[in-house]
């Protein structure tokens, strides 16, 4: 047992034991350290008030990613370095270059959400040399919500903050690797207080065989959806296990067969190898949550948890990716389509953990593509997910996936409206068959995010829009295209 | 006139207002110094206090049991309705600090629980046993005009003879638009902490725009003279008239749990409880007829306005009135009528919020004015035009105050030429016609909104300013800063006074106990009342003073100049400083209070007749959308507006106030929905179901213009309230997404298009106007 956990604040190791394992990273800031920069504005992942930075080594580098403390647990702090608002001012009582543009700037007005808007630019501005694009503002900014200013004097500070220059952060951050390598630890953690435990292997044998001996641990990723329980439902975990220490499960292998996702790779982690895959599943990811969520949530979770408004599933299905399972010593491979049973219900046995997910290679010329449809562009759960994968072959379909998320109590395959595809003609008439068989496959529900008859009517034409993007007339050009993805 | 919120080249005489400062708080935001309620250091016995709130929407309660909750781990105190000695609270007769007998919203507030901690808090009130037998529940304006459900007396006004002018119209429309409600979303939940002192006094710290009337419940419902109890407000994390009535209840169960402890405590609402338990913006229903020429002159139009309440009226009787007030906008209607029904509905009773009935207004005669040139192919911006206010009796409102002439006709015809609307018109028609599955729209609407509080005895304000030995300046006033830069706006004023340098002046947090029997802080009026109030109170010193350097310098009063930090007269000169000194030591009082009503201003309700507002205050935006066609989903690709703010004290702070209520304003009509259950509970009660704008849903091209004309009544430095106003301007966004819809139709049908206009709503109503449209055509192929 290693009952405590390491990290560091301020260029001092601090070391926390005798505490509640799923204390949030926010509680213990604002309740035992009165650290209160940081702000709770919903306690849900979704506003970014409470937005802290992490700093860690990886490849013996050091990586800063901003992340909402309200769904972070205390024990994910482990081996790393802490930043809040409170950190960033220089000896001498200087103010960070991202701090003094947002002050020239007229960046705040109430002044609630800045600390958490600071942290976000703070990690922009030390992770990335050059000034931003304003969409990859847009994107840094998306998880941090203010509803005083309208966004223009922040989107304008971002760059003031390049434009003021120095960066004396970078020199200071060869003795932070020094550091972290430090507070490397070996053996798991593993933190019990108050009959509730919260174990963190360092490898995948090590993880496989505690969920097989404690099949009733729950499993923690990024915590972006399983912080909820704590923090919205107040439900006592007794005993979780996290697989974001064990170095196997963030791997992102490419090869000329597949890409495999890691079960613990973060979205961001992943993006760049999903990107590449193809642009489409790229641009579905950057929708994910926000900056802060993607620097922690997981695809894995977003799989395992088996939601039926996830956001992967559908793409996934579209493109026959197969998820990789492993129960002790044993491991097996199954297709994603065959994994979702039931609402929140899927295949994996007492124990079983998913370890990876694994995307093959389309056949060349397939086409693919996934929509998101929510309220908003950013940082919004779907109304409908939608993706769908054509091969063609001496002008006919070979093979056609339609899959959508928001529209039954699983991620599911559209096998009917598939059906209608294949054989034929990619063209209006067989798109036009494949939308009719939506009407009797699809199940949707009325509810807050849209209505069930809206649902439907979407889910029809998102595959409409695919094929006039793909091979309608005008294929290529703007028609069609999502005004979000419109780059002005 | 500036653009970019540049400042003018400074004026002689002053160096701090009209410049663009930053907030006076910037540094503390940036950093996280900035203390807001939660973040005061908490005394050492303090307890956590919790709210149940009813799961119902309607209910009796057949049995409260709290005992559990009282036998719980770390409890103190339990309160139910039958432990308060008072439990009416409230602008107006009708709320309870606890539900008692029965439930009447699905959010009420039922029992209250202090603990050790807050964790412990709610764990326990989840014990109590509570049985309901639900009644029938009335959630919608619908239902409530269909069981006439009214929380107040409908109200009209009248102008002319609409019926006779209607039948006698060469057209008539009708029509129906319904428009959602809004969230505050203020990032700083609803908090307060009372803190017991001795004699039976309180001190409570409370999030609130109206710290008086936190004190005079508090008082209330203690059962102590108002004099006991202070409130202690030092800023906002955001209020947008959340604050105004709603944090009053929050103060009252914590000084409640307070006094019946004897020890400090703190009531935090998270994110979903704040969201049930609290108003919101008025959701409306309006039911339009007009009468107009072949050129789109209104000769007539009835309306009827009828607004989701809640269960109490709170402040919906001058919201309601708001609205009609605004249901002119900027148009002259010869002949009027409006109807003003506000429905009685089991949901959280609504309140202020930014605009104040005011946007629900304008967005009805907006749609008006719109449907019309829609129905005559003509542009609407055109009979926009047609029908502003000008000319020979075409100058007064339906209410009887005159409206200024030549401000919106200037405004329109600059922004019309500056945005090239024009042009674009035209470009986004060709665009349209290449494209099937994207369409664009461009509208340009106006607005005219009146500044002053519509209840007269309300336009009035103190101040507090004092004068130490040192020459530094302490300034109090009644206002609440809220992120609106009112703090700094005062200070500016009161630096400018007294001729010194704003680091000088300290503002400090507002309390009762400096400035009694304050108004809210609200209807756009703060920097008005508030800088008026302590410009009064600086002058006051500065007369004593100026005698006093009159005799020390040799000269004569009315020569002394109160400048940088200096006090001279004629050539002779000594620090304002030096000044303060030589009072003190010749027995000159420095400390001053300032008292402000605004003047010209009476109104007659019963009539509803009178001069309500000092002044008007106008703008105009053009805003250019996107739709997709198959989604219908869609963003606002360019705005242009132009803003009038007076003689602008801080242009940085107006800008600031102008796109943050643009973007507030644009979420109202977009994206920010409120949903209820078939069981009546709001669904949307967090940031994951309810969407206020991000930072992309703001567009790149967004060009902001500041119209800095000198106020033509004598306000604080010429200056005009801004706070309010630029919400509406977002009305373009939704009228260009109707411009967008309507492309999909056959260019001449009018869409049906409900706010807020979500995806679904735009999709809907392009899947109709296309039915209506290929009608049309079946209908003239089989005729």
């Amino acid at each position: 047992m290693s009952g405590a956990v390491r990290f560091l604040l301020d260029g001092g190791v601090r070391s926390i034991s005798g505490i509640d394992p799923t204390t949030t990273v926010l509680q213990w800031l604002r309740g035992p350290e009165r650290r209160c920069g940081t702000k709770e504005g919903c306690a849900e992942g979704d506003c970014g008030a409470c937005t802290v930075v992490l700093g860690e080594l990886v490849g013996g580098v050091v990586r800063l990613r901003a992340v909402n403390a309200c769904l972070l647990f205390l024990p994910a702090l482990d081996g790393k370095a802490l930043f809040t608002v409170e950190s960033l001012r220089a000896q001498g009582g200087a103010l960070h270059p991202v701090q003094r543009a947002l002050v020239e700037c007229h960046g705040s007005q109430c002044g609630f959400c800045t600390p958490g808007f600071v942290m976000s630019m703070f990690a922009l501005y030390e992770s990335e040399r050059e000034p931003p694009t304003r969409r990859r503002v847009d994107e840094v900014l998306a998880g941090n919500l203010c509803r005083c200013t309208g966004y223009r004097p922040i989107v304008e500070a971002v760059g003031r903050a390049y434009a003021l220059g120095t960066r004396d952060g970078v020199s200071a951050r060869e003795g932070l690797a020094q550091a972290l390598a430090g507070l490397a630890r070996e053996r798991a953690l593993d933190l019990e207080h108050g009959g509730k435990r919260l174990v963190a292997p360092r490898s995948l044998d090590e993880l496989a065989a505690f969920t097989a001996a404690h099949p009733e641990a729950l499993v923690l990723a990024g915590g972006t959806d399983l912080g909820l329980l704590v923090t919205k439902e107040h439900r006592d975990l007794p005993l979780l296990v996290s697989v974001g220490e064990v170095p196997e499960l963030h791997q992102v292998e490419e090869s000329a067969t597949h890409l495999e996702i890691g079960a613990a790779a973060t979205y961001s982690e992943a993006l760049p190898a999903l990107s590449a895959y193809h642009p489409s599943l790229g641009a579905l990811v950057r929708r994910i949550g926000s900056t802060q969520i993607r620097n922690a949530a997981t695809l894995g979770g977003n799989v395992a948890n088996a939601s039926p408004v996830g956001d992967t599933p559908p793409a996934l299905l579209a493109l026959d990716a197969s998820v990789v399972l492993r129960l002790g010593a044993e491991r097996r491979e199954l297709p994603l389509s065959s994994f979702f049973l039931g609402y929140r219900k899927t295949a994996l046995r007492k124990g079983e953990l998913l370890t990876a997910i694994r995307i093959p290679r389309g056949a060349p010329g397939r086409e693919f593509r996934a929509y998101k449809v929510s309220k908003r562009v950013d940082q919004d759960i779907a109304a409908v997910c939608g993706a769908f994968a054509v091969e063609r072959e001496a002008g006919r379909v070979r093979a056609a996936r339609v899959a959508f998320g928001g529209m039954a109590a699983v991620p599911l395959r559209a096998v009917k409206a598939e059906a209608e595809l294949t054989g034929r003609p990619f063209g209006e008439a067989s798109v036009e068959a494949a939308v009719a068989a939506l009407e009797e496959e699809l199940k949707p529900i009325s509810d807050m995010r849209a209505s069930a008859a809206y649902r439907r009517l979407v889910a029809g034409n998102l595959l409409r829009k695919f094929w006039l993007e793909v091979a309608g007339p005008g294929a290529g050009e703007q028609g069609g295209k999502r005004p979000a993805e419109v780059t002005p | 006139m500036s653009h970019d919120g540049r400042a003018r080249p400074a004026r002689p005489g002053s160096g701090t207002v009209h410049a663009p400062l930053p907030h006076e708080s910037a540094e503390f935001h940036v950093t996280g110094e900035a203390r807001y309620v939660d973040d005061l250091p908490e005394p050492r016995d303090l307890l956590h206090a919790y709210l149940l709130l009813s799961d119902r929407a309607h209910a009796r309660i057949v049995r409260l049991d709290a005992s559990p909750a009282l036998a719980s781990p770390g409890v103190a105190a339990v309160l139910t309705a039958g432990d308060l000695r008072e439990n009416g609270i409230g602008p107006v007769p009708g709320d309870l600090v606890l539900a008692d007998g029965t439930v009447e919203y699905c959010g009420q507030s039922v029992l209250a629980v202090a603990a050790e901690t807050a964790e412990l808090a709610r764990r326990a009130a989840h014990r109590a046993v509570i049985d309901y037998q639900d009644l029938p529940a009335v959630v919608t304006v619908e239902e409530a005009l269909a069981a006439d459900a009214f929380v107040l007396p409908t109200q009209v006004m009248r102008r002319g003879h609409p019926g006779p002018a209607l039948r006698r119209a060469r057209h008539r429309l009708s029509g129906r638009l319904s428009i959602g409600g809004q969230e505050h979303f203020y990032l700083e939940g609803q908090v307060a902490m009372a803190v017991p002192r001795e004699g039976g006094g309180m001190l409570v710290h409370s999030s609130t725009q109206h710290p008086s009337e936190v004190q005079h419940l508090v008082a209330r419902v203690l059962g102590v003279p108002q004099g006991a109890v202070v409130t202690e407000v030092r800023r906002l994390g955001g209020g947008f008239g959340g604050k105004e009535t709603q944090a009053a209840p929050i103060a009252c169960v914590a000084a409640l749990l307070a006094q019946r402890t004897g020890r400090p405590v703190k009531l935090r609402l998270d994110r979903d409880d704040d969201i049930r338990f609290t108003g919101k913006r008025h959701d409306f229903l309006v039911e339009w007829e007009a009468g107009f020429d072949g050129e789109g002159r209104i000769q007539a139009v009835q309306l009827e306005l009828s607004s989701r309440c809640g269960i109490s009226p709170d402040l919906s009787g001058p919201v309601n009135d708001r609205a009609v007030l605004h249901a002119d906008n900027a148009y002259f209607l010869p002949h009027v009528q409006v109807i003003s029904r506000r429905c009685r509905t089991n949901t959280a009773s609504n309140t202020a919020f930014r605009g104040f009935g005011g946007p629900q207004g304008v967005m009805a005669i907006e749609q008006v004015v719109d449907e019309v040139a829609r129905h005559l192919g003509l542009d609407p911006l055109e009979v926009r035009r047609r029908n502003l206010y000008g000319g020979p009796g075409r100058d007064t409102t339906p209410y009887g105050q005159k409206v200024e002439r030549g401000a919106l006709p200037a405004i329109l015809a600059e922004l019309e030429q500056t945005s090239d609307y024009a042009s674009r018109r035209e470009a986004i028609h060709a665009f349209n016609a290449g494209s099937p599955h994207t369409k664009r729209g461009i509208a340009l609407t106006p607005i005219k909104f009146g500044i002053s509080f519509t209840a007269t005895f309300l336009n009035q304000a103190g101040a507090l300013v004092h004068v130490y030995t040192d020459g530094s300046v302490h300034l109090n006033h009644g206002g609440v800063e809220m992120g609106q830069g009112l703090n700094l706006k005062v200070a500016q004023v009161v630096a400018d006074e007294l001729g010194v340098p704003l680091d000088r002046v300290q503002v400090t947090a507002t309390t009762t106990e400096k400035v009694p029997n304050t108004s809210a802080t609200a209807a756009s009026s703060g920097s008005d009342m508030n800088g008026k109030a302590a410009q009064l109170a600086a002058r006051a010193i500065k007369v004593r003073l100026a005698a006093l350097a009159a005799e020390e310098l040799s000269g004569r009063a009315g020569e002394v100049v109160f400048s940088g930090g200096d006090v001279r007269c004629g050539k002779r000169s000594m620090t304002f400083a030096e000044l303060a000194e030589r009072a003190h030591l010749h027995r000159i009082s420095l400390s001053a209070s300032g008292f402000y009503r605004t003047p010209k201003i009476h109104w007659d309700q019963r009539r509803f007749h009178g001069r309500p507002f000092l002044y008007f205050a106008c703008g105009a935006a053009v805003s250019e959308v996107e739709v997709d066609v198959l989604t219908g989903e869609h963003r606002v690709l360019r705005v242009d507006l132009v803003h009038d703010v007076g003689d602008s004290l801080n242009p940085a702070i107006d800008r600031g106030q102008i796109e943050g209520a643009f973007v507030q304003g644009m979420g109202w009509l977009t994206s920010e929905e409120l949903w209820w259950d078939e069981k009546g509970r709001l669904r949307t009660h967090a940031p994951s179901t309810y969407k206020i704008p991000a930072a992309g849903d703001v567009p790149e091209d967004f060009r902001v213009s500041l119209r800095q004309t000198p106020n033509r009544e004598a306000t604080v430095h010429r200056s005009k309230g801004v706070g309010e106003p630029p919400l509406m301007l977002a009305i373009s966004v939704f009228h260009a997404l109707r411009d967008a819809v309507a492309a999909c139709g056959d260019g001449r049908l009018s869409p049906r298009l409900d706010a807020p206009a979500t995806p679904e709503r735009v999709l809907l109503a392009i899947q109709e106007i296309r039915a209506r449209a290929l009608g049309q055509d079946q209908g003239a192929a089989a005729s």
